[in-house]
């Protein structure tokens, strides 16, 4: 019994830590990709490559100094960013980032527990998320507030139900709600996942799934309610500090969340493309290996004089992780986790790449769009979806 | 000691059901009144979901299910009223809806 | 350990409701009424209905209340105004009300003496599948109806609340 709970204790530690830094370094990765899709170098500057940018941010936010204005409903107003960040942070507590591991005779499975009805719980868990938001446009007691934090929730339950029934495609197929039993379902190959699979593969269920998940977590281009040029940064409008960075942390926890779903529901969890007989535990090595090498040529080949001492390093950091991934004796627990944190990394650099692509929706667009297309097509879909597993 | 009697379930369904009730009779705005039903509402699934685990069948569950589903349905339709209301009269006293008295 | 969880969200529950019957403002009783939900699914999930604590989380707790607090956001009616309630009901109301409470209690007392017991893990039959076997089979009438049911309160709201078109 108390091995269990040590082990448990051990795994939030990690879990917690893990995710911190995540959550802090996305947002490094979000401002280097839109940069470079507008054709600037981004953070540049603190740190190599702005590497520290993050840690700069996090010593702003922290010692800036914490408004607490008069005329706000204070028990709303300190309530609203807990409710959002703990909503957040709750949803991730049930995702398996890999199968069982044996460690010095423990052996645990890479996930903090497992629900049977995990699907739903996370489900659950966004649906509060709402509530974070809709209390903080009420307490800041400004009206651009209150109109952006009503848009948001709006927005939020709106899209909450193409987002529910494009979900119970897939489970259809799975016949689990249970997180760990659905990544179970699709093991073997990519032909085995749910994208892909059985009598009808969920293309349109992916489809639909990630463009209610943008709309779930208030990312373009569905962000008109905490656009700066539309609402004056909206719901948070009247936040500072550490609550502003709270509602930031519960963003970019929300959009973990959506993709680490997609990645469960829909590609396979922690399943390798293409079994290990043909090569798949040498993918991440040759992936390391081809990144090292391009870092080290860029580094030869500079274009600004930093990049000389900054490139090499960077290049022979990625070239000994490619060694790393050889090791007989982590290839039991990395290689899972590394195509988990793949396809969840590939999903997060979409939800970027479409940040710095697409213009945002109008509200009355938005909303018919949930209303008269998506949760209509979901509907067809779900349809289809059950009548061929019904026929087959 | 980490069994808990099942009538201790039944009296907290009824303490939430009394203070439905009050909340019912003795305020004055409409939502609130109208959250007092929803009160009493979930008084009675609790209920209803203790005595499914009493008689060991999941029927008492369907029953919740279905209670809920009815107060969603409640409740839309009656906070569009109030919303017909509050634009006809200005005000959420049921005390001063009464131009239909005497 | 159950009675240890009990007893929390027990009281959670009560003091939420109290909450709920007592605050002046409309916005404060629909956040102690989330809390009475939430401390609800909880229990819930004690007594084995796990797919109905979740449901509960996701359409009582997660869509009415939301619902409950826009409408309340958007009418911004602020804080009741207490006026002219009479003496009968300001003494009357509380002890009839710890009465009735006394009355139920002590028969509910009568008819489950201690010995019958709620154990979590004691009735595994909420799942997600005895639910849906159920649903659909024994209990279609009920749910077919009350699709058709909510397809009425959809479209009776959006009558009820649109601009007159004239």
């Amino acid at each position: 019994m108390d091995s269990f709970i040590v082990i448990s204790l051990i795994k939030v530690l990690v879990v917690f830590a893990v995710l911190m830094t995540t959550l802090a370094y996305l947002q490094w990765v979000e401002r280097k990709v839109i940069a470079h899709i507008q054709v600037r170098p981004g953070p540049y500057r603190v740190g190599w490559h702005g590497l520290l940018q993050p840690l700069a941010d996090v010593i702003k936010l922290i010692t800036k100094e914490d408004l607490l204005p008069s005329y706000v409903n204070r028990p709303l107003y300190i309530l609203a960013p807990f409710i959002s960040v703990t909503m957040s942070l709750l949803a991730i507590s049930v995702i398996p980032f890999g199968p069982r591991i044996h460690v010095d005779g423990y052996s645990t499975w890479m996930q903090l527990t497992d629900l049977n009805i995990g699907v739903v719980f996370i489900l659950a868990a966004s649906s509060m998320g709402v509530y974070g938001i809709a209390l903080a446009g009420w307490a800041s007691n400004n009206k651009y507030a209150l109109l952006g934090g009503l848009r948001s929730s709006a927005q939020m339950i709106s899209y909450e139900l193409p987002l529910s029934i494009a979900v119970a495609g897939p489970l259809l197929l799975s016949n689990t709600l249970s997180l760990r039993a659905l990544v179970g379902t699709q093991l073997g190959g990519f032909w085995h996942w749910n994208v892909l699979r059985g009598p009808f593969p969920q293309i349109f269920s992916f489809i639909i799934f990630l463009i209610a998940g943008f709309a779930e977590t208030n990312r373009v281009p569905f962000d008109l309610p905490e656009a700066e040029n539309e609402l004056v940064a909206g719901f948070h409008t009247e936040y500072s500090s550490m609550k502003f960075a709270s509602f930031f942390m519960a963003e970019y926890a929300n959009m973990i969340t959506v993709s680490c779903m997609a990645t469960l529901l829909f590609l396979g969890g922690w399943d390798a493309p293409f079994s290990a007989r043909y090569g798949s535990s040498l993918v991440p090595v040759i992936v390391f290996a081809i990144a090292g090498l391009i870092l080290l040529y860029h580094g030869v080949n500079f274009e600004r004089k930093r990049d000389q001492c900054t490139f090499p390093v960077f290049g022979v950091i990625f070239l000994l992780t490619a060694a790393f991934f050889l090791l007989p004796v982590v290839q039991e627990w990395l290689l899972p986790l590394f195509w988990f944190c793949a396809k969840t990394g590939a999903i997060l650099f979409a939800f970027m790449w479409i940040r710095g692509t697409l213009p945002r929706f109008r509200y009355d667009q938005l909303m018919g769009f949930t209303w008269k297309f998506l949760f209509p097509a979901a509907m067809l879909n779900l349809l289809v979806t059950g009548f061929l597993v019904a026929w087959f | 000691m980490s069994e808990i009697p099942i009538s201790w379930f039944l009296t907290l369904s009824a303490v939430l059901f009394a203070l439905g009730v009050a909340g019912f009779l003795f305020r004055r705005n409409i939502v609130t009144v109208f959250m007092s039903i929803e009160l009493m509402l979930n008084a009675v699934n609790l209920s209803f979901i203790t005595f499914a685990y009493y008689f060991k069948r999941v029927d008492g569950q369907l029953f919740a299910f279905f209670v809920m589903v009815v107060a969603a349905a409640e409740a839309a339709v009656g906070l569009a009223i109030i919303l017909t209301v509050f634009k006809n009269r200005a005000t959420l006293n049921i005390d001063e809806v009464d131009s239909m008295k005497n | 350990m159950d009675v240890i969880l009990f007893l929390i969200f027990a009281i959670i529950a009560v003091v939420c409701a109290i909450n709920v019957v007592v605050q002046s403002h409309p916005i404060s009783s629909a956040i102690s009424l989330v809390g009475v939900m939430g401390s609800l699914a909880i229990l819930y999930l004690l007594l084995g209905a796990e797919f109905i604590a979740a449901a509960q989380v996701i359409v009582y707790a997660g869509a009415v209340m939301v619902l409950f607090v826009f409408v309340i956001m958007l009418l911004n009616a602020g804080a009741e105004v207490r006026k002219g309630r009479s003496l009968v009901v300001q003494l009357l109301g509380v002890p009839l009300l710890i009465a009735f409470l006394a009355l139920v209690a002590y028969f509910v007392q009568r008819l489950f003496p201690s010995s019958v017991t709620v154990r979590f893990g004691g009735f595994t039959g909420g799942t997600a599948q005895a639910i849906g076997r159920a649903l659909f089979t024994t209990y279609l009438l009920p749910f077919e109806i009350t699709s058709i049911l909510i397809l009425i309160a959809i479209v009776g709201a959006i009558v009820l609340a649109r601009k007159e078109m004239d």
